[in-house]
């Protein structure tokens, strides 16, 4: 359970945990042990197909694993809860950053940083009086001006809409992050900068960092990486 | 839930002009399907109102529509007269309250002339118990006067004091108008929406005279008081029976049904107007099936702009699901926003609908004296409307059950 007393609490644990995508043979994951600890920063690699987003959309419990795996995320069952728990656990507990095209194109900056705490009262909750307040000073930490908080999203540019996302991810203080190679499209500096920032806000608010990409040049910047074929018994290789 | 109805709103409000389009297509097919409907209750209504506070008509035998129809509509012919002896005899009966002798056959330019007596005046009812109203003018008294419907004077500009000619026969063309009279205007009636406006109205005796091919060349106008020969009439076309107790109407109706003299029909005119409207009531539906379509037309081009939609959506559709959106509220949110452009395009319809009325109501007043009252929702118009709207949200159905199986398939992988 999730007891603070002990620091080096895993926060994600997965056993047996198996997949295949509806009328495939194959699994497409196959992970027999895997753990992360709480505050960790961790980098998934793998070449395209290794099944990097499968295994992400299972995390977050979009979809459902094969019976008999285990996810347990801050202790909790994901293999247990029916779709509607899933969701909800989803909104409350996961900050999530996808690889590119992260905002929706008809709300506001602030709407689309406030969007999850649309879904989860409990992240609603943890953020002050305010929630518009709020989502400023995250965009603001994140060197987003003012200007750019007034402009439209689809005028951003890439690097900016993926600190939206970001603030997006990070607003109400979810104990996970999850980011979906969410710098490949940024020049390598912008890329830099913008997963340097991310850490800061990770760092500060205590979440936990789960991180996938193929390019392996940014392994060095996290706590910790790893291979998905290593682990991934039946990676499928294209 | 909150949310959804916010992200409906700016996600319609941000494919405006698509959204809009969709909205007045709905609008207008809403528009002709609520016009339709007004103008079939309204056409139905004042056709019932033809005629009021009538017990029975009486005519030749004959069949019940074919006397309401030329007795009250003025359209077609009897098929035999009646004997003025026998009418008198009939309407001298002790349960008659009054009546109103009536003789069809002649035409002035077009317009059915009638003799009747004064007594139509008084007794003549239609609509809601109204009498017939002098916009200028009295009834007829002299032989040659003549009373006008509204129609008459407008559209051939007569006004009190008019010299008309009529002849004796229906078509205008006839060349039997060797019997052409000189009659004089002296009363224009009130418009009724009815048959009456169309009518020129004479005396009995004048449409004697008419026939009898009485000819008082060089007397015209010369003086009132000329020496006339007194004309009677031998036989009318019809009569109308107003009873003094209603519950008398059938026994009456059998009686003059089974009378010995001269083989009669007499009918109840709502009964016979209801017959009546029921011959026409295929037209009626066929014109309610029309608008029918073009609401469903309407519709089916909303879903068509909603399925397009939703492929450029897929990667909303999957933030939403990282975002912690159920596929149900994926499910929710398309249903939404066609509830809300079925919705939408009906209020723009009925405001259309009333727009239209208010514009066209007093044209029609004094056209045809009909009042298009605009009245609020019929609970009829309301099902209606129901209908349309649960329409929409069952074709909503459709592209929402395809954004939720999609949602369910793609999960969090954004597809373009
Ligand atoms: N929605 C889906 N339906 C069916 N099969 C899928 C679906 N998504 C992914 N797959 C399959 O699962 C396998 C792993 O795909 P996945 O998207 O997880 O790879 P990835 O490592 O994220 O690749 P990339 O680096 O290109 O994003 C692939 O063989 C892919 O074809
Ligand atoms: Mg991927």
């Amino acid at each position: 359970m999730a007891t603070l007393a002990n620091m080096t609490m895993n926060i994600l644990e997965l056993d047996n945990l198996t997949y295949s995508w509806p009328k495939r043979q194959q699994l497409s994951i196959d992970i027999e042990h895997f753990a992360l600890q709480q505050g960790q920063k961790l980098f998934i690699k793998g070449p395209s197909g290794s099944g990097k987003s499968t295994l992400l959309n299972l995390l977050t419990g979009i979809i459902p694993a094969n019976s008999g795996s285990s996810i347990k995320v801050l202790g909790q069952q994901l293999c247990e809860m029916s779709g509607a728990r899933r969701d909800k656990f989803r909104a409350d507990h996961i900050g999530y950053i996808f690889q590119q095209f992260n905002l929706i194109p008809y709300l506001s900056v602030i709407d689309n940083v406030l969007l999850p705490c649309r879904f989860s009262s409990s992240r609603a909750d943890r953020v002050a009086a305010d929630p518009k307040q709020q989502a400023r000073k995250l965009l603001s930490k994140l060197k987003l001006s003012d200007m750019d908080i007034l402009t439209p999203v689809s005028a951003l540019s890439i690097g900016q809409q993926q600190r939206v996302a970001a603030a997006r991810a990070l607003i109400g203080s979810p104990e996970l992050i999850i980011a979906d190679e969410p710098s490949s499209a940024l020049d390598h500096d912008t890329r830099s900068a913008f997963i340097e920032l991310l850490m800061q806000e990770c760092q500060s608010s205590g979440a936990t960092l789960i991180f996938v990409s193929h390019d392996p040049s940014l392994e060095s910047l996290f706590d910790r990486s790893v291979q998905l074929q290593d682990i991934n018994l039946q990676g499928v290789t294209q | 839930m909150k949310t959804i109805a916010l992200l409906t709103w700016k996600s319609i409000n941000n494919r405006r002009s698509s959204a809009l389009l969709t909205v007045f297509t709905v609008a207008i097919s809403m528009l002709l399907l609520l016009g339709v409907e007004r103008i079939r209750t309204q056409a139905k209504d004042s056709f019932a109102n033809t005629i009021s506070n009538t017990d029975l008509i009486v005519g030749a035998r004959s069949g019940e529509v074919n006397l309401l129809l030329y007795s009250v509509f003025r359209i077609g012919n009897a098929t035999n007269n009646i004997d003025w002896q026998s009418y008198q005899k009939l309407a001298g009966q002790a349960d008659v309250k009054w009546s109103i002798p009536i003789s069809l056959g002649d035409s002035h330019r077009g317009f059915r002339v009638m003799g009747t007596n004064t007594d139509y005046f008084k007794f003549y009812q239609y609509g809601n118990r109204q009498a017939l109203q002098f916009d200028s003018g009295q009834p007829f008294a002299q032989l040659f006067d003549t009373v006008i419907g509204a129609d008459v004077a407008r559209k051939l500009g007569y006004s009190v004091g008019s010299k008309i000619i009529i002849a004796h026969g229906i078509s205008d063309k006839s060349f039997t108008r060797h019997d052409n009279l000189p009659f004089k205007v002296v009363g224009i009636l009130a418009p009724t929406g009815t048959p009456v406006d169309k009518t020129v109205h004479l005396s009995l005796a004048a449409i004697e005279a008419l026939h009898s091919g009485w000819n008082p060349a060089g007397n015209v106008g010369t003086s009132k008081n000329q020496h006339q020969p007194t004309f009677h009439p031998e036989q009318i076309t019809a009569f109308m029976l107003g009873l003094k107790s209603k519950i008398k109407t059938f026994s009456v109706q059998r009686k003059i049904n089974n009378y010995p003299t001269e083989p009669l029909t007499a009918i109840m005119p709502g009964v016979a107007l209801h017959q009546l409207w029921s011959m026409m009531s295929i037209a009626e539906q066929a014109l309610l099936a029309i608008s029918g379509f073009v609401v469903v037309a309407g519709l089916l081009g909303m879903l068509s702009c909603l399925l397009t939609s939703l492929q450029e959506r897929r990667r909303e559709m999957a933030i939403l699901r990282a975002m912690g959106a159920r596929p149900g509220h994926i499910f929710a949110l398309l249903v939404a926003e066609a509830t809300l452009i079925t919705a939408a395009g009906i209020s723009l319809g009925v405001s259309f609908l009333y727009l239209l009325l208010a514009a066209i109501a007093p044209l029609i007043n004094s056209r045809f004296g009909i009042s298009i009252e605009s009245a609020s929702i019929s609970t009829h118009e309301l099902k209606l409307i129901v209908t349309v709207l649960l329409g929409g949200m069952l074709i909503g159905l459709i592209p929402a059950f395809r954004a939720y199986r999609q949602s369910l398939a793609d999960g969090m992988t954004i597809r373009i």
